[in-house]
């Protein structure tokens, strides 16, 4: 049977996934965009800047207090996921979805880009996943499941550079990729890919990618990781979205696909909003034709999540106040290692969260139209525009890059001597540029420049005519490879963790599945060295392997440090040896708030015997800490060391509903022994019919308070819900059995 | 090269144009930067540029890379590695699939060699 449909409570079947990929067909091609919903009603609430709702999804933590509502902020979120499995990834996939991601990106493996050619089969990456035909039908058609599950379109993105560009796209266009990274410049800068190469290459990726409607970002961005003082660098990227923006517009490819990769230059302790938005402004002034792909500053992140978390919302606060129609996140432990499962969530959660919480800012503020806005921008542009006039006046874009125009570290007009020079004549794929003779001819759809097919009796506007069309008319002309390498693949790697995807057996995971990484948080009173030696031999004593230090923060230089480890763990769990009992059931805040209204209830309660602790019965029944006494229950508390007799003749007095008592000692299971004497004062009274007795306190087991003869016991965190829904839901019992 | 923030002398021809002056100033520069990388790009080809190709005619990944090296060897990129195959098909009345995995194999170079002479 075809695989068509995910159950939110199995996980999902990467053997399945992979079945019949030869038959694979995307269902789509193109880019697309979320829905806004104008004056979107969710709870009490109308939303501005929202867009259609999920029909399934993990809304934020406190989304709890607000009906478990879930708005969907505007931009279309990125989250970059390449763990260098892409099996392991597809689950990270399916939890990003569930939190609001609706645009992966795979990043290549290490060396890729120099690549001459496809590669084929599944091998396992570094620092990213070899991209290859089997892999993204596996992605893909496990993202066709996911977008039906989650009730929205997903966005799959990959790379379509190095020295073979043109193969990719190709292969992206067949398969419908959706979203591709294409910036010559990228290559002749980062990649010493030859400049012709990457330029002649660049238009035919381009042509294809405007046929298969795939959305295209650029590369600027990595100008300003790769300056050495990266909020110099502001003019020269104008210059290069410029140039690839326009270079693509003239290939063919749609404005509304032509998606800007900006970063807000700066971080704190940098003014960065100040530096920051004039650029933003800038840029969305002079490329206003053209999308933005709001990415998030990587370029002065330390291994703090909290530090790298705020400097991404105030990447946002610039994104709210100019435009992002893509926003990308940043995993917030990027600064110590391959982002992991946690981090992808938290980064889609953290955008948003701040997108939601800054829903309408802009119907009540503007930016101004004059001051030092107005003014750095308009310097920007000016100096964007010198930068661009100079190209010019040097004999064009090779010369400038020749001379190292490009990621120089002074501010343009200034140049330090620093940037990045790559010759005319040199670099990968040098001498590899051949002229097209007077009948060259290429009988396919989607290929830029000259193209003779007329001395065959061909139409320029349909060249694969001449071959009864090409993949992109006839799918069934794709050759589909499977695996080349019988080591080096996903099932070689299925089968060696098969017992922990088949079996009880659980361990847990940080990137891959059974990895067995964990991590740990801790204080040591002590400096940052000493304080990272003695965390490792923490970890080798808690049996730990390879214990690692992956961030230190000193909170005194003599006081002690802050330490985030990670290590593995080296043994498995059997799920099946545990007992599990169910998660405590509770009613709604507003269905215990009806039930009392209706009907009201009056609880007696104290500390009984010689117990004079009172927090944990306060906690209970206090409005204050959500206890009881919200939802409208009258409470008659009768204080700490209160003698059973007492309590039980309170409840006859008030003709109370429920007697609740608390006790914390539990030496000689007196405890217990008060509980039973309740009971049995209640009997001896005659109330014990019309009266629920409830007990509580740190050392008492639910079951073994019920054993004395109570309704109800109530453990370590306990909650005043969880009483409340046992009084309702008992006196509606009592009141049955009536 | 080392140069110092000369940006007030640089500007001068910049200073009185409004922003939508200078916007269309912009535009009109970059376009001087772009079109002769566009013309490059519509006289050349490249080995990847002949593999996307071949890849769109139904030919293996596997086999676009020897075809395309055959054409290098055989100085035929100028006509295209596509164009290559086509020919030979039709030469031989074969099909497209078939002329690419005999030329795949090493086979049948000279005959498409001097099918262009």
């Amino acid at each position: 049977m075809a695989y068509d449909k995910l159950e939110k409570d199995v996980k999902i079947d990467i053997e399945r996934v992979l079945e019949d990929l030869d038959k694979y067909e995307p269902r789509r091609r193109g880019w697309v965009w979320r829905n806004h919903e104008k004056d979107l009603k969710m709870g009490p609430f109308t939303f501005h800047d929202m867009t259609t709702p999920l029909k399934q999804s993990v809304g934020l933590p406190s989304s709890k207090y607000f009906d478990g509502m879930d708005p969907q902020p505007l931009p279309v979120i990125t989250t970059e996921i390449a763990s260098g499995r892409f099996e392991d990834d597809i689950r990270r996939m399916r939890m990003a979805a569930w939190h609001g991601a609706d645009h992966i990106m795979v990043i290549r493996t290490a060396g890729q880009s120099h690549m001459d050619g496809l590669i084929e089969g599944t091998p396992q990456g570094i620092g990213g996943v070899p991209i290859t035909r089997k892999q993204v039908r596996a992605q893909r058609k496990a993202l066709d499941l996911i977008e039906d599950e989650v009730g929205r379109p997903i966005n799959y993105h990959s790379y379509v550079s190095g020295v073979a560009g043109p193969d990719v796209a190709v292969m992206f266009a067949e398969e419908g990729i959706n979203g591709a990274h294409q910036d010559p410049q990228y290559n002749v800068l980062y990649r010493n890919i030859n400049c012709v190469r990457s330029f002649v290459d660049a238009c035919e990726s381009k042509k294809i990618m405007a046929w298969a409607d795939i959305a295209q970002i650029d590369g600027a961005h990595n100008a300003n990781a790769t300056a050495r003082e990266a909020w110099k660098v502001m003019p020269e990227l104008i210059v290069q979205h410029a140039i690839n923006s326009l270079f693509s517009r003239k290939v063919g490819m749609k404005p509304g696909n032509i998606c800007l990769s900006t970063v807000p230059p700066t971080a704190p302790p940098a003014p960065c909003v100040y530096l920051d938005l004039p650029y933003a402004v800038a840029l969305r002034d002079l490329l206003r034709d053209y999308k933005m792909r709001a990415q998030m500053n990587t370029k002065y992140m330390e291994a703090s999540a909290r530090e790298a978390t705020v400097t991404h919302v105030l990447n946002m606060l610039i994104s709210k106040l100019t435009s992002a129609d893509i926003q990308s996140t940043i995993t917030p432990d990027e600064g110590r290692n391959v982002p992991w499962h946690i981090y992808n969530i938290e980064a889609c959660d953290t955008a948003k969260q701040t997108f939601v919480g800054m829903d309408g800012l802009m119907e009540m503020v503007e930016l101004k139209k004059d001051g030092p806005l107005a003014e750095m921008s308009r310097e920007i542009r000016e100096r964007a525009t010198l930068f661009m006039e100079e190209i010019v006046e040097v004999g064009g874009y090779f010369q400038a890059v020749q001379e190292g125009f490009f990621v120089d570290s002074g501010k343009y007009p200034e140049r330090n001597g620093d940037g990045i020079a790559r010759k005319i004549e040199g670099g990968i794929g040098y001498g590899f540029v051949y002229e097209r003779d007077e009948d060259y001819m290429a009988p396919v759809t989607a290929h830029y420049g000259y193209n003779n097919v007329e001395q065959y009796g061909g139409d320029p506007k349909n060249p694969s005519a001449l071959i009864g069309g090409c993949t992109f008319e006839d799918r069934s002309k794709i050759v589909y490879i499977d695996e080349l390498d019988d080591q080096d693949n996903v099932n070689v790697r299925l089968a060696e963790v098969e017992k922990y995807r088949k079996t009880s057996l659980v361990k847990p995971e940080m990137e891959w599945l059974a990895d067995g990484t964990i991590m740990l948080n801790m204080f040591i009173p002590e400096n940052k060295r000493v304080a990272e030696v003695v965390a490792v031999e923490i970890g080798k004593k808690l049996g730990l392997v390879d214990p690692e230090v992956i961030n230190r923060e000193v909170m005194q230089e003599a006081e002690g440090t802050r330490i985030e480890m990670k290590g593995k763990v080296d043994f498995d769990i059997d799920v099946d040896s545990l007992v599990i009992p169910p998660e405590p059931h509770v009613l709604s805040d507003a269905e215990i708030r009806a039930d009392i209204d209706e009907k009201p209830m009056k609880v007696v309660c104290a500390t009984v015997g010689e117990d004079e602790h009172s927090v944990g019965l306060r906690e209970i029944i206090d409005i204050k800490h959500g206890g009881i006494e919200k939802y409208g229950i009258e409470v008659h508390y009768l204080g700490t060391s209160c003698p059973v007799e007492k309590l039980v003749d309170a409840a006859v007095e008030l003709n109370a509903d429920a007697i609740m008592a608390s006790t914390i000692i539990s030496h000689d299971n007196i405890h217990y022994k008060n509980m039973k004497r309740i009971h049995e004062l209640a009997v001896e009274k005659g109330i014990r019919d019309q009266v629920m007795i409830l007990c509580g306190g740190t050392q008492v087991i639910p079951e073994e308070a019920v054993k004395q003869g109570i309704d109800a016991g109530f453990g370590r965190n306990s909650h005043g819900v969880d009483v409340a829904t046992f009084l309702v839901e008992r006196r509606r019992e009592m009141n049955a059995n009536k | 090269m080392k140069r110092a923030d000369d940006f007030q002398e640089r500007r001068k021809h910049l200073a009185n144009m409004t922003d939508e002056e200078l916007y269309n100033h912009f535009w009109k520069v970059t376009e001087q930067v772009v079109d002769p990388l566009l013309e490059l790009g519509r006289k050349n080809t490249t080995p990847s540029v002949e593999r996307a190709v071949l890849l769109r005619m139904g030919i293996s990944s596997l086999d676009t890379k020897a075809i395309v090296e055959g054409c290098m060897d055989k100085g035929l990129m100028g006509k295209g590695a596509g164009h290559v195959v086509y020919k030979v098909a039709k030469a031989k009345d074969i099909t497209i699939k078939e002329a690419a995995a005999m030329l795949a194999a090493g086979e049948g170079w000279d005959e498409a060699a001097a099918l262009f002479k």
